[in-house]
Parts: C-alpha cells; structure tokens; sequence
C-alpha cells in the first residue's frame, strides 16, 4: 500500500488498461464498475483498431495514421496526444497480441489487416467482427489474474455517485452506491480515474448500451470539471432501427467490400462511391451519414419511401464473410430476421459516439487535482469526427496514458489525510436518494426520458438549425421543471431500479443542454456539427475547443485554443485523394 | 382492439422472500423483443387486473446479445432477453430469473461463481508484463478460428442453467469453464503455463463432473464448440494426470 491507491469507475477497455498500467507499477486498485467487465459497452465495438503495423507492405506509416485522424476530425482535436496515440498504436495491437488476443490473421500466420472508413491504407486489425469484445476480454482476463494475486478488488454492481475533494480542491476519493443493497458509501484513494463511456441514452435511440447513461461524466460536470467539445456526437451511417436499440452494422462491412445504394429510376444507384470517386463507401462516417440524410430526406429517395438504404454484401463470398463479419451477420439475421449473405441490409444513421467529454491535460488529468479520465468520457482524440478503429484505439491509449499519468501523480502529491469531506458527502448523497425515494408528483420520469430522446435524436444529430437548437434548448429547460415534479412508483430500499434512473435522468438532462448550447453557439460546420446555414468551416473563429462550465442556470460557455503544431489545417473533402488537398 | 402482448413474470423481491407469479399485457410493436416488452411494463407499471405494481427488475446491457447480461429463462428455455423476438414465441410469454444462480430480485441473479470459477481455472495468459516488447507468437489462421470461436463467450451462464451435473450439491464449474480452459491452453505463451490450467480441470469440479449431457451444445447462444473443447480438455487432463503419475513414481 506504500505506492498508494487508486480508484477507477468503469470496467471497459479504458478503465481496465488504466487499472492493468496501476497494478503493475504497484499500485492498489479498486475497480467500481456498473457489473462484470464483460457487460461493458466497449463488448460492442466491432470494426477493429487502427495501428500502422504495415504488415501487407503498403508503406503505410504512424505519420500516415495521425495525419489521417487529425483530417478525419476536421483538425479540431489537439494534435500532440493523438501523435502519441497513433505513434504508440502498433505496440499497443503487440501487447494485445501477447496477451492473446485471436486476432484474424494472414496465410503466413501474422496479423491481418483491412480497411475502414476515411483512410486509403488496411490500417485496421480485427478480431471477426466483435473485436472490442475481444480485446474487453482480454484485458478483464489479466484483471482477473490480478485479482487471483490479490491486488486489486472489484466493486460491481456499484454506481459512481461523486468525486469528493480535500480542502484544497484536491480529489480524495468518491461515494458509491451498491445497486442491490442501495448502500452508499464512501471510499478514500490517492487518486480516482474516470473511464465510464459515453452519454448516448441523452439521445434514446442510440447503438449504445443501456448502461452508457452518461451520468458520472454528467455529475463530475456538475462537480466542476470541465465538459468540452459536447457539441460533436457522432452518428453512425449504418446502424438497423429498432423498438429497444438501434444496432450498429459496422463500418467494417463496408471495409470487407459492402456497397450502400437505394433505387434512384428504378436501378441500383450507388450514391456514396458516385459523390465520392476517391474514398467510395469508406468515406468517414459524417460524410456517409449525412448523404444517406440527403437522399432519404432531401430527395426522398429511401428504399420504399421510407427512412433506409441498402448495406449491400450479398455479391461478396459467404465464407469469407463468416470469418471476417461472423458476429454482425448474426446481429442482423437474429434481429432482422434475413440473411444479409443472401439479401442487402437496411440501414439508417444512428447517434453512436461522443466525441466530446470531460476536459483532460496530455496526462488525462481534468480539471480537478487527482481526478482523471479517460475513454469515450474524455474528449481527447477525435477532434470533431472519429474516424472509424480509432475508437477502441483512444480508449485503449488514453486508459495507458491515465494510468502512467496516475503513477506519476501519486508520487508527487498525495490529497491532505482529514476525511471530514468523505463523511459529509455520504450524508448529502444519502439525502439526495432519499428525496428521490420520495418523489410524489405526477410525471413518469420515463416519459421524461423519452422526450429527452426524440428532442435530441431530431434537432441535435445530423443537420442542425439554430431556431430548432433554441427550441430544444427551451423544451431541456421545461424537462428539467417537469423533472421536480416526477411520481416515483418504486420505494423499495433493495434493487431499487426506478429511483437510479430518476437520478441519472436529471444528469443526463444537464448535460444536454451542454450538447444543444455547444451547437447552437457554434455558427459554422466542422466534422460532425453541420449547420446548412453555415455550411463551411470557420477556422478564423471556430477553430476552438468549446469548454461548458456548470452553472445551476445552465452552461457557462468559453473557449479554448486548439495544438496545430504538427499539421496545418487544409480543406477536407473525401471526393478526391488526400494528396490532392495538401497543394491545394 | 389494438394487438398486445401477454407476459407471465415470475418475481421476487428479496432473495430470502418467496416468489410470486404477476401477469401483464402490454401493448405490441413490429418486431419487439422480450426487452422491449419489460420496458412496456416499467413506462406502465400496471399488471392485467388493472393494479399499480412495482415495475420488474432485470439485467441487461448491449441488446445484441454480445455483453451476456440479460440471461432468464424463457417461455422454459434459458436464453438472452434481447435475441428473443416477441413474434417467434408463444404468449403468454413465461419470464423467469435462472435458477442456478442466487435470485437477487425478479429476474435478477447473481452470477459471480462464474468468475470466481474462471479464476480457478487460471483462465488468462501469463505475459511478463504490459510494457512494449514486439508481437507475440505467430498462430496459424486455422488455430485462431477454433481459439476465436471459444472466446466468444459470454459467461451468460445458459449452459451452466442447462447442465444437470451444475447444481448447488455439485462443485462442477461447468461447460463454459472447460472452454476457457481450452482456449487458453490452444494458445502458444498459454500452452507453456497450461499444467496449472489442467491440475484445476483434473481437480475438483472439473471435467470429471461432467456427465456428457451435451445440454450445453445445444443451449450455447454463441454455439461455442463445447463438444469439441470437452472432448479435447478430457484427453489432456488424462494425458497429464498419466504423466503426472509417471513422474511421481
């Protein structure tokens, strides 16, 4: 224990690196998590990880991938961690490899590589089509060996209430509570590691987990960390609608040679590689989702008149197809109920990812001393697009980064020993449940949250319009009023469900008003964030990080300014060769 | 009349206190799942005689049968909520939590004896640490597809539900267990540490439990090649056990 301790929320792919990085510099870890690894989100990742590996000779390097990715996300991400990222990306696909991890391989018995959206190299390695489920394992596994030694205790089934500080400001633990006893705790560590995903339920129908409420990131928002770049939410071009979830089909359908088009004078017309000569059906995925939006809803032109396109693989060989898309051919023939061997898919956009999160310096420290994070939670890597691969990659780098920078950390500063804070907070947190347990007005808080998705889902993802983005900024606050005056039908102290919902909703409202403000003060398009009355980007005045600051009567907005040391910024279009735009 | 669904819950509030069975109609949509059915019950927690009840807990997570979570048996067979489509099943649609594993609440159980197994059965590989020393070992395509199609699983917990020889009076760790074993001694690093793997599968609760029911092939929602990894895993722990007692005389 003389290292120190360390406490990281959320068993997914970030928060295991982080914690794997702290045992073995011979930190104590205890581990919080919503259940066991395995039912994390990053299970559902599928496509691959990006890593210049280079293994089919093409002469692709780690400059090529960093270059890309600061391009694919319309150059507004800081460019010094994602060189360290993409630099560090090959090491990291070998220490995967090492610890065994069945990626798909080549005749020759190395590893294989294909290609995803918004790149012109097989930059991508993969593992069929569920490889963050593979990788997720693989990091629980070593946990799981750590845990056999002794060194780190899991707490599952457990939700992160609050970071609490010392009287210097400085992060000195958390409250928990326990999601069967309804226990709420307090635990004391030398530093606490956020990594607990994405905010995607903000938006109800989402390729997300039911799990991605987003309410630690919202709470540490609340708390005073800063929540930057919320307005760039990515959606995913190719996900089958659904009454519970919209599932992802991955870009990586695309990448093994599946073809989108819909029926334009009674042929076949593919869109994207006519719009696109030189990137095709792997454009990036902002581009991809906002031409299925224009020839669905623009022109009309959905298959069947309806919202959805074809994702085309049927000319493709089905054995080929099982060893390299296996688990998404199963996703679609169980819930779709065809053969996309046989027959296309259909598909529609859907909100995915979230390239915004709580502000971190280049050692994935926020704002508040001791309090890190890292993951899809962070907005570190992706700038205003991700680019398809790089996202299992950032949160497998960014939880490495989170853990040297923890070690580093707790070797210099340790929070002040008086535990005061720690009691006052369970006091408060206990409060807070026991209001909600007595909740007694007339609004069903699931209501609430489906408004809060079709609000969102309809004026805050694809095309954005300032008069739509006020609107839904008045219907946020109105959902906020309707919040206090919620019937709780539940009041059981065990297993309580209903009342852990209640609490997330009102962190998921706050952090939607961070999402709509962004993008309503953000008067151009860039990646993600398209407004057609301000349809080009605006490097004099925008190109900026957005930083959102809590405050009780909404988000305090400013600015940032953003590391372009490497690349200049050049005009990024996917019709033509990356070449083409760096003489331009 | 607009189209519902019938649904029959098998509930229970605490784990000391009896279960209950509670009905519920809820209102039909095209291609609704199991899932989406319980969400229908907590928007309107009403059962069918019109009385305000609390609404069911359960567990789930990626509703695309890829986290494992949302296990319960349905309509009497062991399987994921999520991948269980309202059209294909028979109403009223029978909901109960698994009965291998302690009930926590309603459909809710506690399933860390899974883990706590995989931790018996040292199922992980031994790297020499997590810093940077070049690729591992090469495996030929033909390994990782048997190896990649044993680490799929879930550790939802059907087979274990399924196989008679995994009870509360039996110490077998079940079929899922012997497939991670396999998979970690099918690995290159995992084969030179595999003597620890088969010492727990040769020990107590092991392979030896297993009574060939192949209930678990059958259940499998991922069709994990179970057969094929007990069939093997029984060679190995014999092969090791006959070496072992060579060495010891």
């Amino acid at each position: 224990m003389a290292n120190g301790k360390v406490i990281v929320i959320g068993g997914g792919l970030a928060g295991l690196m982080t914690t794997v990085k702290a045992l073995e510099a011979g930190l104590e870890v205890e581990l919080f998590a919503y259940g066991p690894s395995k039912r994390s989100h990053s299970a559902c990742a599928q496509g691959g990880l990006n890593a210049a590996v280079n293994t089919m000779g093409e002469g692709d390097t780690t400059w090529e991938h960093f270059d890309d990715s600061i391009y694919g996300g319309d150059f507004l991400a800081n460019q010094t961690p994602v060189k360290g990222m993409c630099d560090t990306a090959p090491d990291i696909v070998y220490l995967f490899d090492r610890m065994g991890t069945m990626f798909n391989r080549s005749g020759e018995g190395r590893i294989q590589v294909r290609r995803l959206g918004g790149v012109q190299y097989h930059r991508t390695v993969f593992s069929g089509a569920t490889t963050g489920q593979q990788l997720l394992y693989t990091l629980d596994e070593q946990v799981r060996r750590f845990e056999d030694e002794g060194m780190v205790t899991r707490y599952e089934g457990w939700e992160f209430l609050s970071a609490v500080q010392d009287d210097n400001g400085v992060c000195m633990g958390i409250t928990a509570q326990e999601l069967t006893s309804m226990e709420i705790r307090a635990f004391k560590a030398d530093a606490v590691v956020m990594a607990t995903g994405g905010p995607g339920m903000m938006f109800g129908e989402t390729t997300n987990s039911t799990l991605n409420t987003g309410y630690a990131a919202a709470q540490a928002y609340m708390q005073g960390v800063k929540y930057a770049n919320g307005e760039f939410i990515q959606i995913h071009p190719t996900a089958i609608p659904g009454a519970d979830k919209n599932r992802l089909m991955s870009e990586s359908a695309r990448g093994e040679g599946g073809r989108v088009w819909t029926y334009k004078d009674g042929k076949p017309w593919y869109f994207l590689e006519e719009w696109y000569p030189a990137y095709g059906n792997l454009v990036p995925r902002d581009v991809a989702s906002r031409a299925i939006f224009k020839v669905c809803v623009d022109l009309g032109l959905g298959v069947d008149g309806k919202n959805m396109v074809y994702l085309d693989l049927s000319h493709k060989d089905p054995k080929e197809l099982d060893d390299k898309l296996g688990g998404i051919l199963e996703i679609y023939e169980k819930f779709g109920g065809q053969d996309p061997r046989k027959v296309p898919m259909k598909i529609f956009p859907a909100m995915h990812y979230s390239m915004g999160g709580l502000w971190v310096d280049f050692d994935q420290m926020t704002n508040i001393p001791g309090l890190f994070a890292a993951g899809e939670c962070d907005y570190q890597f992706h700038g205003a697009n991700r680019l398809g691969g790089n996202g299992m990659l950032s949160a497998i780098y960014g939880g490495l980064s989170a853990g040297k920078g923890v070690v580093g950390y707790v070797k210099n500063q340790r929070p002040s020993d008086k535990s005061a804070a720690l009691e006052q907070e369970v006091l408060k947190q206990k409060e807070d449940f026991k209001a909600i347990l007595q909740m007694d007005g007339s609004e069903n808080p699931y209501a609430i949250q489906n408004e809060l998705g079709d609000w969102m889902t309809k004026n805050v993802t694809v095309v954005r319009y300032n008069d739509r983005l006020k609107k839904t900024d008045e219907k946020l606050q109105e959902l906020t009023e309707r919040f206090e005056k919620i019937k709780i039908n539940n009041h059981n102290l065990w297993c309580n469900q209903n009342a852990v919902f209640i609490r997330q909703l009102w962190g998921r409202l706050q952090l939607a008003r961070v999402v709509t403000l962004g993008a309503l003060a953000r008067d151009e398009s860039r990646g993600a964030h398209y407004k057609p009355e301000f349809i080009e980007r605006d490097d004099e005045n925008w190109l900026k990080t957005t930083i959102a600051d809590y405050s009780p009567n909404g988000p305090k907005l400013s600015y940032e300014e953003v590391d372009i040391q490497y690349i200049k910024p050049r005009v990024r279009k996917y019709d033509v060769d990356k070449e083409e735009t760096m003489h331009a | 009349m607009p189209k519902t669904v019938q649904l029959k819950i098998k509930r229970q509030e605490v784990p000391e206190s009896q279960p209950y069975w509670e009905e519920f109609e809820v209102p039909y949509q095209k291609n609704m799942n199991v899932i989406s059915a319980l969400m229908e019950i907590q928007l309107k927690p009403v059962n069918v005689k019109g009385q305000a009840t609390t609404p069911v807990v359960w567990d789930c997570s990626c509703l695309e049968e890829v986290c494992g979570a949302c296990s319960m048996i349905i309509n009497n067979k062991a399987r994921q909520a999520c991948s269980a489509l309202v059209d294909d099943l028979e109403q009223p649609i029978t909901l109960e939590p698994l009965t291998k594993f302690p009930v926590a609440c309603d459909l809710m159980v506690d399933r860390q004896i899974i883990f706590d197994y995989l931790k018996r059965a040292k199922a992980w590989i031994d790297v020499d640490g997590y810093f940077f020393s070049g690729p591992g070992p090469k495996v030929s395509e033909t390994t990782r597809r048997f190896a990649y199609d044993l680490s799929r699983c879930m550790s939802c917990g059907c087979c274990m539900e399924a196989c008679p020889n995994f009870n509360e009076k039996s110490a077998f760790m079940g079929p899922a267990i012997i497939g991670q074993v396999r998979l970690f001694t099918l690995h290159p690093t995992g084969q030179t540490s595999k003597d620890q793997r088969l010492e727990a599968l040769g020990g107590k609760g092991g392979i030896g439990d297993c009574g060939n029911s192949q209930n678990c092939i059958e259940i499998c929602p991922k069709g994990l090649p179970l057969r094929r990894a007990i069939g093997e895993m029984n060679r190995e722990v014999f092969g090791y056990k006959v070496k072992k007692w060579l060495k010891a005389d």
